[in-house]
């Protein structure tokens, strides 16, 4: 018995307290903001309770893998999901006018989720594998292994998770060193080309932009959720109205309460002070990110450690942003708020990773 | 080799680092993005966006106010309200409307009638308009409906106050009807500013009083202020703003004289307008052929419309109001009336009748209806036996300008202002109006032939009694009249409608309406045209026989009834006051290819008094029955 227990401790001693602390607050504010956004529905606050096990779960598997371990793990899976992504974009599933499932006959699930993790792992792996020889050209094969994924990812097409996945590699190569005039030249082009790309945007996609800029245009259609969930956000007001009291949100007026658009609920019942609150929180979840990424020991544990904390305040941003009305529509749930079992063990996943770069502190012999 | 390489690795990391504080600033940048935006939002917006949140979760649902009773004297009613529960389409919220009907039709009943009916209310309807399908659903159907509901979506049972109209076709021509407000409605609505009291309303007054009073028997909208949720649906109320319900009216119509007369008229079409001389009220008010008004609350079926609207007896018309011709002889007292005070006749002044009329330098006759003549007529005479030739003498001898004028007094030619809508003015002729219309001269033998109430000279039914009242009451200006008092449902009491614009009495020297009096009373005494209908009375009557032409006699041939078609039969009219002394009714009778005047319009005009003035019924007619619901 008492080396079982022993056995727990030793497992739980690389769960990171300062993470963990702001991890478990998030989501204590989250199960709370999901009750009252389902209209207190058992069957939704105890699926998230499930979700959230799950989740945590994983977090306390991951924390315990090394990081050299986890290494090895990067090159396979980021093969694996290169060809479940050919595969769906030759076999997928159609699913509101996207090819983004893939049926494996048991489940039906989304292969580009899978890269959200596998595309750092592959790209840290890369230069932990090359750091002693690192050159001008394994620059040029990262930008290759970023740029495979994100244009197969666009055609399904779902510009959004294509974004958010370009990006995470993004932050990983500028992480890795990449020389400051690619990044702003690189940043030139991009909006030099933005006309551009205008262009081969989707209706749908070209309409969610414009609808940004006026969604009264159109309110009740695309600018439905945009009007909906500003003017909750807005009727919050310094205070909120209090938990469960947001009329917005208990009439059924804002879309995806639960899900996409939980902040909403969250600005309408907490209002000002909430959200700051909110954002400080998850500033010091990225804080923390950061600082271990500054005392990792490894390239890969700093690469990972730093990327996984940019892009955990980058689905903030993103979701928030469009909750409230400056950025487009896209489907990116918010950060250990949302409703959703795959977000969040991908997040928590992410999470746990962090915490094992905290907590293997030796550099081991890979 | 080992001291480059860690020098390497140090300025890897001092690199790392600083890629590190970028992050954490570009972190701290869009952090900052988010709260500027959430305090625009929050406190700078707060206000605007508490007001649109409030629009979104309240929503004023209109009330309808109960719509007012119809009366008659009695308070028997005519037109009431009930509740039932009716079968509606929402087609926004079905996916298939034709698979929905046929569900249905599989559950209830539903008849051809009402699914044309109801597909024309949905073409004149927009998609989001609920349309009713069948009216008054058992208690049977409802559970049905219910029942299924889970399956039929857009099908809706609702709780729906109806018009009843009691009181049969009959009335059908005075109470009007209601019906589903159209677009004309909905214009006429909002450019009154009326458009916000009927937000809850279905229905609006389409003809007759229901038409004429719609203002007051409407009642005023209610609204109740609801909280909705996104889908419309109200969670609960957060005050409300009862409706009033509009106001009952009392007529001055007995609906069982209006039974008596339409009685009377047995298989013939007409009107009949029976006022009270003293105020102006109408206590009849027959157009026959009526029709029943509960077919067009809810629209009627396109083939019911079709066969009422054409049908050759025309019952959509309003024969009292509507109908127009020529007076014929009832003109005479009024002429005689005239004669005497334009001084043109003295009482005593006879002429000797040779059967008729020659202008100077002329060689045609105007005959009279008396094959050989009347005699020796003076002014009572000419009334009591109708003599044609003294009236065309008469008339020759004011002339057609003086006799305008004297009969524009009398509402001739201009409407009578009653409290229906859609009158006739009629058509008194003139030599300026026949200048004006036809850019003719006027011609003499037109003023002869006006002499007897014929040529231009058009009235209505209601003319005719509203004149033939001021006969009654002194040459008294009278307004008719259908509603007597009106009810706030509130208060429960009855406040009596004054009397529109009382005006004082012409200045006619009561010895010149003494000696038409008399010749009047003539009329119904032994030796006057219409004696026969009134023997027997235990009042006397004062009346004039007339006959409108429906197709012109050839000079030189006989009009002879028994020889021609029933509807090429003249129109006969009465018109005629009792009790003669102290009259309380005045009528008109104009019964439709009735032929004379005497034969059938009087004994109408007979059996209103009777009922009138001694209770004395029909023998043959049965009573009860009308006022039992359709």
């Amino acid at each position: 018995m008492p080396r079982i227990s022993h056995w727990i401790m030793r497992r739980l001693s690389h769960l990171d307290p300062v993470l963990l602390g702001l991890v478990l607050v998030l989501l204590g504010i989250s199960v709370a903001v999901v009750a009252s956004a389902s209209g207190q529905s058992a069957a939704r606050i105890g699926g998230h309770l499930m979700n959230i096990g799950l989740a945590v779960g994983v977090m306390v598997v991951m924390a315990n893998v090394p990081p050299h371990v986890l290494s090895r793990v990067g090159m396979p899976l980021y093969v694996t999901g290169v060809v479940l992504l050919v595969g769906v974009a030759l076999f997928g599933e159609v699913r509101n006018g996207s090819r983004r499932w893939l049926d494996l006959g048991v489940v039906a699930f989304q292969p580009s989720e899978l890269l959200k993790l596998a595309l750092p792992l592959m790209l840290a792996w890369y230069f932990q594998h090359n750091e002693a020889v690192l050159r001008a050209k394994h620059y040029a094969v990262a930008i290759g292994l970023l740029g495979l994924p994100f244009l197969l990812i666009l055609r399904q097409p779902d510009l959004g998770t294509a974004l958010m996945i370009g990006v995470s590699g993004f932050y990983l190569l500028f992480f890795a060193g990449l020389p400051w005039k690619i990044v702003l030249g690189g940043g030139a082009v991009l909006g030099a080309s933005l006309p551009l790309a205008w262009g081969f945007l989707h209706d749908y996609q070209q309409r969610r932009v414009l609808t940004l800029l006026d969604p009264s245009a159109d309110p009740l259609g695309a600018g439905y959720h945009i009007i909906q969930s500003t003017i909750a956000i807005g009727s919050g007001g310094l205070f909120g109205k209090g938990w469960m009291r947001g009329t917005q949100n208990q009439l059924d007026f804002i879309p995806e309460r639960t899900t996409d658009f939980v902040f909403a609920v969250f600005g309408e019942e907490f209002g000002y002070v909430g959200m700051v609150l909110l954002v400080a929180l998850h500033l010091a979840l990225v804080a923390r990110g950061l600082a271990i990424a500054a005392r990792a020991p490894t390239l890969f544990g700093r690469l990972m450690a730093a990327t996984l904390s940019l892009n955990l305040f980058t689905y903030v941003f993103v979701n928030m942003g469009m909750v409230s009305g400056i950025l487009p529509v896209v489907g990116v749930p918010l950060p250990l708020m949302s409703y959703g079992g795959t977000a969040l063990v991908t997040l928590l996943f992410g999470i746990g990773i962090l915490m094992s770069v905290a907590t293997h502190r030796q550099i081991n012999k890979t | 080799m080992a001291i480059t390489s860690l020098k390497n690795l140090d300025r890897e990391l001092a690199r790392f680092h600083l890629r590190l504080k970028f992050a954490a600033g570009f972190v701290v940048l869009l952090a900052a993005a988010l709260l500027v935006r959430g305090y625009y939002l929050q406190h700078m917006q707060h206000e605007y966006y508490v007001q649109r949140a409030e629009s979104n979760r309240i929503s004023l649902v209109p009330a309808a106010p109960h719509r007012g009773l119809i009366v008659d004297r009695n308070e028997r009613i005519l037109a009431d309200n009930y509740s039932a529960y009716t079968l509606e389409i929402n087609r926004a919220q079905m996916a298939s409307l034709e698979r929905t009907l046929t569900a249905l039709q599989a559950l209830i009943d539903i008849t051809p009638g009402q699914l044309r009916r109801f597909r024309r209310l949905l073409a004149e309807s927009n998609e989001f308009e609920t349309v009713p399908l069948k009216s008054r659903l058992s208690d049977e159907e409802v559970a049905i409906v219910a029942a299924n509901r889970y399956r039929l979506p857009g099908v809706e049972v609702k709780a729906r106050l109806f018009r009843n109209y009691r009181a049969g076709p009959g009335m059908a021509h005075v109470v009007g009807f209601i019906g589903r407000i159209n677009d004309r409605d909905l214009a006429t609505l909002r450019e009154n500013g009326r458009e916000q009291n009927y937000r809850g309303s279905v229905h609006i007054g389409k003809t007759g009083l229901e038409q004429s009073y719609e203002g007051l028997l409407h009642g005023r909208t209610g609204f109740d202020q609801m909280e909705t949720d996104a889908g419309g649906r109200a969670v609960r109320v957060l005050s409300r703003i009862p409706p009033v319900p509009g106001k009952d009216l009392r007529l001055y119509l007995d609906v069982e004289l209006q039974a008596v007369a339409e009685h009377a008229f047995g298989d013939y079409l007409g009107g009949l307008v029976a006022l009270d001389p003293n105020t102006g009220g109408v206590l009849a008010l027959v157009s026959k052929p009526g029709f029943d008004p509960n077919l067009f609350i809810d629209g009627i079926d396109p083939d019911t419309w079709k066969e009422l609207n054409e049908s050759r007896e025309r019952p959509m018309v309003n024969r009292v109001l509507r109908g127009i011709y020529p007076p014929g002889s009832t003109i005479k007292p009024f002429m005689a009336l005239a004669g005497l005070e334009l001084g043109v006749r003295r009482p005593g002044d006879s002429i000797v009748d040779p059967g008729y009329f020659m202008l100077p330098n002329s060689s045609h006759q105007f005959r009279d209806w008396k094959r050989g003549g009347h005699g020796v007529v003076d002014l009572r005479r000419s009334i009591a036996q109708s003599c044609d030739t003294y009236y065309y003498k008469l008339a020759v001898d004011m002339g057609i300008d003086r006799m305008h004028d004297f009969l524009a007094q009398f509402g001739f030619g201009t409407k009578t202002g009653v409290d229906l809508d859609g009158e006739s003015a009629g058509l008194l002729p003139s030599r300026e109006w026949k200048q004006r219309r036809w850019k003719k001269p006027w011609y003499p033998g037109e003023t002869v032939i006006a002499g007897i109430g014929q040529g231009y000279h058009l009235t209505t039914p209601l003319q005719l009694a509203t004149a033939t009242a001021m006969l009654a009451n002194g040459g008294r200006p009278v307004q008719p009249r259908l509603v007597a008092a009106i009810r706030d449902p509130a208060t429960r009491q009855w406040a009596p409608v004054a009397p529109m614009m009382p005006r004082s009495a012409l200045a006619i020297a009561p010895a010149h309406l003494e000696v038409v009096h008399q010749g009047m009373l003539d009329v119904t005494r032994p030796g006057g045209t219409a004696a026969a209908s009134a023997a027997g009375a235990s009042y006397a009557i004062a009346g004039k026989t007339g006959t409108a032409q429906v197709v012109s006699i050839k000079q030189g041939a006989r009009y002879d009834a028994s020889r021609l078609a029933r509807e090429h039969r003249d129109h006969a009219l009465f018109i005629a006051y009792a009790p003669a002394d102290k009259p309380t009714l005045a009528l008109a009778v104009m019964v439709e290819n009735g032929g004379s005047g005497s034969g059938t319009a009087a004994p109408i005009a007979r059996a209103v008094f009777d009922y009138y003035l001694t209770g004395k019924r029909p023998g043959d007619m049965k009573f009860g029955d009308d006022n039992a619901a359709d």
